[in-house]
């Protein structure tokens, strides 16, 4: 039972913040989704079955022109490219036999946030943590939605203001700790953190889109990273 | 705007889903090769740090109170506290600062 129970509301616990920082952008997305000519309803809909900041923004320009149905598929795959790396990063962390239908339910869940906090996780991932973070941080994603449709001008901007760094504060929540007096991590946290305002700044790069940025660095850097240091066997079990 | 626009959401959702699942469903047996091993460890920490930065300054209404939440969210998560605390003192600084200073 607790074998369940424990890591669900572990998971919930460490949702909130996903949660209120997804309610902060999604609002924002309901506004613009209004704006767009969705119904609350269609914008409800698309935030319910996509889960996806990026690419649900990028979408709302396709579907104002009427784009193809292949163009709109080819966008979202490039835009949400990086959840195929994150899914297989995470896909180390789940054991290899008795999780097998888990992984479809998983895999609906996989964003930059749920992502970033249960590929921490100490040991092997209990799927129910997933669940955990999934069942606080939907629920954010979608009601913010639907607010931002249907009240976009309630909320103060100093709250949106203030929500909208949440995500980030999680980010930072989680790469800082196990990077605290390892150089290695540090000196590639910081090299991201570089590379990553000089692709925002240089005007060659800055017009390639934030989706592909984070493939092309992540592919670069951490390829590179592997190559000069390899992962001692057990170092990677956290 | 058209009835074809549930036809755009249900594509969408299709792909996004599909890049999720595929990786999970391929790659169920533990890996061996040192390389990739260490590949996907390194993978989230690059990912993170460059989804945070510089995207983190123009988070906020302004990018001073944006700095202030980033160095208040560095300094706490330095210090080991949980993934809440960190997030909610990071908004909180903000929020502060703008009421303060804006």
């Amino acid at each position: 039972m607790s074998s369940y129970i424990t890591p669900w509301k572990k998971g919930v616990k460490d949702g909130i913040p996903i949660a209120l920082g997804y309610f902060a952008v999604s609002f924002t997305f309901g506004i613009m989704a209004k704006n767009a000519g969705l119904t609350p309803f269609q914008a409800v809909f698309m935030s319910a079955t996509n889960l996806t900041s990026a690419g649900q923004f990028g979408a709302l320009a396709l579907i104002g022109t009427s784009a193809p149905y292949i163009e709109m598929a080819l966008t979202q795959l490039i835009i949400n490219l990086r959840y195929c790396l994150m899914s297989s990063s995470l896909s180390q962390k789940f054991d290899a036999g008795s999780f097998f239908p888990h992984r479809f339910l998983v895999a609906f869940g996989i964003t930059d946030e749920i992502f970033g906090v249960s590929v921490y996780r100490e040991g092997k991932l209990n799927p129910f943590y997933n669940y955990g973070l999934m069942s606080i941080s939907i629920p954010g994603w979608v009601l913010g939605t639907f607010c931002g449709v249907v009240s976009g001008g309630i909320l103060p901007g100093r709250i949106i203001s203030a929500l909208s760094i949440a995500l980030y504060g999680m980010f930072i929540a989680v790469i800082v700790p196990p990077a605290k007096g390892n150089k290695l991590l540090t000196g590639i946290i910081l090299l991201s953190m570089t590379l990553s305002l000089l692709f925002a700044k240089i005007s060659i790069f800055s017009q390639i889109s934030q989706g592909f940025k984070i493939i092309i660095l992540t592919v670069l850097i951490a390829g590179i990273a592997a190559f000069l240091f390899p992962v001692r066997e057990g170092a990677n079990e956290r | 705007m058209n009835g074809n626009t549930y036809l755009y959401i249900l594509v969408m959702a299709g792909v996004t889903y599909l890049i999720r699942l595929i990786p999970l469903i391929l790659m169920r047996k533990e890996i061996k090769n040192v390389y990739v091993k260490s590949f996907l460890y390194y993978v989230p920490y690059v990912t993170l740090a460059v989804m945070t930065f510089p995207s983190i300054l123009g988070a906020t209404a302004s990018i001073w109170s944006a700095w202030a939440g980033f160095i208040t969210a560095l300094i706490l998560a330095y210090r080991g506290n949980s993934l809440f605390k960190v997030s909610i003192l990071a908004c909180l600084s903000v929020f502060v600062f703008e009421f303060f200073l804006l």
